[in-house]
């Protein structure tokens, strides 16, 4: 349900792609991202789909890797999805645009509301979204405009849509994440940290603040199956 | 407006001329200033007609007259604004930059811009010389520059409107020649009654007079929340409240602060009726029709205490959702919709409302077939909600949608970009868009004020810098931004103070109009909606007239309420034995819960079931109860604080890996407790009859003290097995041997520092000495609205820590920690503690409280060594702490003590009879706080002890508030019991309490802090 306050609610499905080889070629490599092992981030993402799987009880739709997309993994691009709803974005990448068809297909197929955006303005990278179970914050990132935030803010009219200026070559969630209900877990950079000001600033609701030692580690997911 | 050329100059003149006044002047500058704000809110509809400001400018000039009479020349001619803006130099300079600061530019702006002083000015810039000679000359002067003034105001459609006044003006103005008096009294008769004082006694009976003279009627329309139109005559110069109580009364609506009556000033721009005034002056020449809204918008529907208040709420709502004003999401504007059915044609009945077409119904906006699908889907999965709570549900969901109960003002930022400002109970909002783009929490907002069409906040400097920021905003047109200004002033009076502010005294206040919220405030209007003894109005609601009235009628919330009042001494009676209960159950920390719990609920039960019968008793007596002052934020956070504070120990469990034990004691005991706090909730307003002020307020927390008290004692005396019995988080008394003496100690302790404030406030207060200590004070000067502002704001953002268990018996969750072996407790207590007032800085409470914590600390050290006969070893360290607080400017150095004292106990429990208890208390405390001389008296305004628990975190929070003269103080007392198996990083929950406190209450400095570290070694046993 779409209620407001309900929370983060539960999750059922989980949805990966695979890693394509060319994730470890110069293309992959484009979004400021160290050179890669490719064999271990395939191992890694195995193991991700495993955890996902077993561990967490999700039923686990798999999209099969493209070569085409390298940056196709990331996944949390390509939608912003709460409640029944989801927005399928248009990232800041025209490259990357490609990869929310396949997306798009595997949402749809699971009975969301699927909401598109048509402006030819806006941007929006989904890792620049963070639902806090309460509200939405939209980091106004290198990758994020204000029209794609307030498109975030008209498919989910019920929750306030606060954007967050974010300095540096992150997205707000490789910034912050929820770490649990009310909680918001952010590294330690200077940008982490600014963004978690002004979230504060921003809400009505208070949030316990977890600080760890690097914004790596704040890139996390709060799940509870169900 | 070739003499606005001439007047600005003079005013310049004036102002130098002033200044070298200003020094010997200031006192009754002061004075003036409040008066001539309070002779603002005439003014407010921005160009007026000239009768109104005439009045105006005559009766201040005829009190100033009295004021000065030892005439101090020229000055007690200068004009009220430009006094004002004189003694801004001279106090707002400590007060930091502010908007109005009389640059000489702005003085000029200013004459355009306000309409109050214009007369004025005019009058000066004319009549300077001839001050002296008679009013009547001046007065033509006036009236015929009042033109050109509004003229200016770029407001082509009002100055057409001001040309037919002219001539009534002139007739008034001969009348007013010979009965000055009577004039005076005009304005006098639409300004509040509290800002008149002296002058208005005289007047009152010419006021009266003259209304008889004219005794007009007028008939006014009102569109209701239904759409049906009700219709009235008034006299003529009748007030606002006069037609409003009309409307409430024709509606049967007794909790009618929420409400208001608009009228459309302009196709885009409605205005509030201000209740204190005459309708006719607010007005003008605009018809009489008015719709009745509502204008504070609860952030808790279900703690209104009747349902037709409710309802009418929803009706609000449900326009509002219909015209777009409260957007939704799809999904809710189907369940809305579908509550709305509920409510309306009661049970989906696939007969009858198969044929309905719901395309009658405006759930949303734009309505679609899927919506009307869906609403009638969720409809069918209502059945058996009543009405009434059918409305519930509807509010429940509203309430929580990110734009309810914000009212927008289109504006535009200082670069030119169109964006919305949001008036709602915590703030102002910000938006770009739809996009929240920044947020202005009240106590954040040091001052509002507007000038032209520009309106401004000074915000307090963000965690990292250093100075005040003014920010601006560009409002279409001068009404639009009183407008704003007007409805920012009301929603932080209603939501934030206690009561409505009172013409300030000795201290001025730099707002620019000296308009007020003279309603009541929302605390006030739940203390009073607390004595509403009536049966449940019936009313229809108005889609279905075939509404059960059996459920309707009878809606079980109101119907307990009314029931609890029916029997006054009922809850006196409860609270009178069920503390006593309530201490058992908390004492009896094995099996004997279960039984003491029914008891404390049964006189309930027996109450209700005696008039009727409800099944959802307890609920709603609940909510009836809690209309407590001040409470309500605290309730409604409460669910979610216990949802948040269980998850966080549900990921603090994850991360530990461990499983911290359950303590169902605490459970119980917020179960438990509720109910006495409810008791004292409704018994204290019932003996005193409703709380319109804080001496009410104050009274009734005597109550709740002498109700603690007892319970207290109650505790003490019958039980003995009570482990650990904490004072403030400060001393843990060992075991069962010396507990016994110690828990007496304690609890005379713990009663009178709760009552300390009671106490102090026959105690003197030194004011010199805390001078230095609380960062707010210096820039409180501003006056009382700031005050209680942040007095209030700690209740209000008090968020985590509240929940139901209003109550002194924290020391309990200390002791069930014992039972378990090997868990470690922590307990942080944090003392944020807040003075605010101008130059008596202190407040005796805190100095109260710091000397006796000081005494308690050292009997922390003391005793265990003592009962013991065990020598621990106490260190004590001396350490510079700096805390950083909200405003860096004053940067506060605290002492640190950490004392490490380590101690044995032996308690006996009925599961765990020995207990080894080692205690480590690191205490860091402001070295300021110690020195509490006396203070002359204060009054203790409210005390509070909010305890809120989860699995492995204990919250206890107890705040009190002082009042002393102009100076509040409140001093928040927070303690977090951590209980857990592993070690706990102290400093890090040390670390992490403090921010909270910090956050919470950015206004407020941290003065103490004290850890305390416990930890229980089972096997150890040696008794």
């Amino acid at each position: 349900m779409g209620t407001p306050g309900e929370g983060l609610g539960r999750c059922s499905h989980a949805l990966i792609r695979g890693v394509p080889e060319s994730l470890a070629s110069g293309e992959g490599a484009g979004a400021g991202l160290p050179a890669l092992d490719l064999a271990k981030a395939q191992r890694e993402h195995g193991v991700l789909g495993g955890k996902l799987r077993q561990r967490l009880g999700l039923q686990l739709l798999e999209l099969p890797p493209e070569e085409s997309l390298p940056l196709g993994p990331l996944l949390g691009d390509t939608a912003v999805i709460q409640g029944d709803t989801a927005l399928i974005t248009r990232p800041w990448s025209p490259a990357r645009r490609p990869e929310v068809d396949g997306v798009r297909k595997a949402l749809q197929d699971l009975g969301l509301r699927i909401v598109e955006i048509g402006d030819e303005n806006a941007t929006l990278d989904g890792t620049d979204v963070l639902f806090t179970g309460r509200e939405f914050f939209v980091g106004l990132s290198k990758w994020t405009n204000h029209r794609g935030a307030e498109i975030v803010a008209d498919t989910f009219r019920d929750f306030a849509v606060s954007t967050v200026p974010v300095s540096g070559p992150s997205h707000l969630r490789g910034l912050c994440g929820m770490g649990g209900p009310r909680t918001v877990v952010a590294g330690s950079s200077d940008a982490a940290q600014k963004a978690v000001r002004a979230m504060a600033v921003l809400t009505d609701h208070p949030y316990a603040s977890l600080t760890l030692p690097d914004d790596a580690a704040a890139d996390c997911l709060f799940l509870r199956p169900g | 407006m070739t003499t606005e050329v001439g007047s600005v100059s003079e005013v310049k003149k004036d102002s130098s001329q002033l200044g070298t006044d200003a020094t010997k002047e200031k006192p009754k500058e002061v004075a003036e200033n409040q008066q001539n704000q309070s002779s603002d809110p005439e003014e407010e509809k921005g160009s007026q007609p000239p009768p109104a400001a005439e009045s105006q400018s005559s009766l201040r000039r005829q009190k100033r007259e009295k004021e000065t009479s030892e005439s101090r020349g020229i000055s007690r001619f200068i004009p009220p604004w430009l006094k004002k803006q004189k003694s801004y130099t001279l106090v707002v300079a400590k007060d930091g930059g502010d908007k109005k600061e009389p640059t000489q530019a702005v003085v000029e702006e200013q004459v355009l811009d306000k309409e109050e002083p214009l007369p004025e000015e005019q009058r000066q810039a004319k009549g300077d010389a001839e001050e002296m000679a008679q009013k009547k000359q001046e007065i033509k002067v006036e009236v015929k520059e009042e033109k050109p003034s509004v003229s200016k105001e770029e407001k082509p459609s009002v100055s057409k409107v001001e040309m037919q006044p002219t001539e009534l003006v002139s007739k008034e103005r001969e009348e007013k020649v010979k009965e000055t008096q009577e004039d005076k009294l005009e304005g006098g008769a639409a300004k509040r009654e509290t800002k008149e004082v002296q002058t208005n006694e005289l007047k009152a009976e010419k006021a009266s007079q003259k209304v008889t003279k004219k005794t007009k009627t007028v008939q006014c329309k009102v569109t209701l929340l239904d759409g049906t139109e009700y219709s009235c005559d008034l006299e003529k110069h009748a007030k606002g409240q006069v037609l409003f109580d009309k409307v409430c009364e024709h509606l049967n609506l007794l909790e009618k602060d929420y409400f208001g009556l608009l009228f459309q000033e302009s196709p885009e721009q409605k205005n509030w009726l201000d209740p204190a005034k005459e309708i006719k002056r607010q007005l003008r020449n605009l018809p009489w029709l008015f719709t009745f809204n509502v204008k504070f918008y609860p952030p808790d529907p279900s703690q209104l205490t009747e349902d037709i208040t409710r309802y009418f709420l929803c009706l609000q709502l449900r326009q509002d959702i219909a015209s777009g004003r409260l957007p939704c999401s799809f999904v809710t504007h189907a369940l809305l919709g579908s509550y709305t059915l509920q409510a309306e044609l009661g049970d989906y009945d696939p007969e009858e409302h198969g044929s309905i077409d719901l395309s009658e119904f405006q759930f949303a906006p734009t309505q679609t077939k899927e919506l009307e699908e869906k609403v009638a889907e969720l409809h069918k999965t209502h059945r058996g909600l009543s009405p009434a709570q059918a409305d519930s549900q509807f509010l429940e969901n509203a309430k929580r949608l990110s734009m309810y109960g914000v009212d927008l003002h289109h504006a535009k930022d200082s670069e030119g970009v169109d964006i919305k400002l949001g008036v709602c109970a915590n703030g102002l909002l910000i938006y770009k868009d739809r996009l929240r783009i920044n947020r202005f929490a009240w106590p954040k907002i040091l001052k509002i004020s507007y000038k032209r069409s520009n309106f401004y906040i000074k915000v307090r400097p963000a965690e990292l810098e250093q100075f005040e920021s003014t920010i601006g905003f560009k409002l279409p047109n001068h009404r639009a931004a009183k407008r704003l200004w007007k409805v920012c002033v009301e929603h932080h009076t209603f939501y934030r103070l206690v009561s409505p502010e009172q013409p300030p005294k000795a201290k001025f206040l730099t707002l620019g109009s000296k308009f007020r919220y003279s309603g009541r405030t929302q605390a006030q209007t739940r203390q009073a909606s607390t004595l509403i003894d009536r049966p449940a109005p019936h009313f229809e609601r108005t889609s279905s007239k075939r509404v059960s009235r059996s459920l309707d009628g009878a809606p079980i919330g109101v119907m307990d309420q009314s029931l609890m009042k029916d029997f006054p001494g009922a809850a006196g009676e409860i609270s009178a034995y069920g503390p006593g209960l309530v201490s058992i159950a908390v004492v009896q920390d094995g099996d004997g819960r279960r039984e003491v719990r029914s008891p404390t609920k049964a006189p309930h039960l027996q109450l209700i079931e005696g008039k009727k019968n409800s099944l959802r008793v307890e609920g709603d007596n609940i909510y009836v109860r809690h209309s407590n002052l001040m409470l309500e934020e605290l309730d409604k956070a409460q669910e979610d604080i216990l949802k948040h504070q269980a998850s966080i120990s549900e990921l603090k469990r994850n991360f530990m890996e461990s499983t911290p034990e359950p303590r169902p004691n605490e459970w119980e005991k917020r179960r438990i407790t509720p109910l006495s706090l409810q008791t004292q909730g409704t018994r204290a307003p019932e003996s005193e009859g409703p709380c319109t002020g804080a001496r009410d307020a104050v009274k009734s927390s005597h109550e709740t003290l002498n109700i603690v008290e007892e319970k207290k004692r109650a505790e003490v005396g019958k039980d003995e097995r009570v482990i650990t019995e904490e004072m403030n988080g400060k001393e843990i008394s060992p075991g069962s041997g010396p507990g016994e003496i110690r828990k007496v100690e304690p609890v005379t302790q713990k009663d009178s520092t709760s009552l300390s404030s009671e106490s102090s406030s026959s105690s003197s207060e030194s004011e010199e000495e805390d001078v230095g200590e609380y960062r707010p004070h210096h820039r409180v000067t501003e006056g009382t609205i700031r005050e209680e502002q942040e007095y209030e704001e700690e209740v209000e953002e008090e968020p985590r820590p509240a929940a139901k268990v209003v109550e002194r018996e924290e020391a309990v969750p200390e002791a069930s920690p014992v039972t378990q072996a090997g868990a470690s407790v922590i307990t942080v207590e944090t003392v944020i503690q807040e003075n605010v007032g101008a130059q008596k800085i202190p407040g005796e409470k805190s100095v109260h409280e710091g000397a006796l914590k000081q005494d308690m600390g050292e009997e922390a050290e003391e005793e265990p060594q003592k009962v013991n006969g065990e020598v621990s070893h106490v260190d004590i360290d001396v350490l510079p702490q700096i805390i950083c607080c909200s405003e860096p400017p004053v940067v506060k150095t605290e002492m640190v003590t950490i004392s490490d004292a380590s101690q044995r106990t032996e308690i006996s429990t009925k599961e765990v009879p020995i207990v080894q208890t080692e205690t480590k208390t690191i205490t860091y405390e402001s070295p300021q706080i110690d020195g509490g001389a006396g203070g002359d008296s204060g009054t203790l305004l409210t005390a509070q002890t909010i305890t809120s628990e989860s699995v492995s975190t204990t919250t206890t929070t107890h705040i009190t508030k002082t009042v002393k003269g102009g100076i509040s103080e409140t001093r928040i007392e927070k303690r977090i019991v951590i209980t857990g198996d592993g070690d706990i990083d102290h400093d890090q929950a040390l670390a992490q309490a403090i921010r909270e406190a910090r956050e919470q209450h950015p206004d407020m400095s941290v003065t103490r802090v004290v850890v305390h570290k416990e930890t229980e070694l089972a096997e150890e046993g040696e008794d």
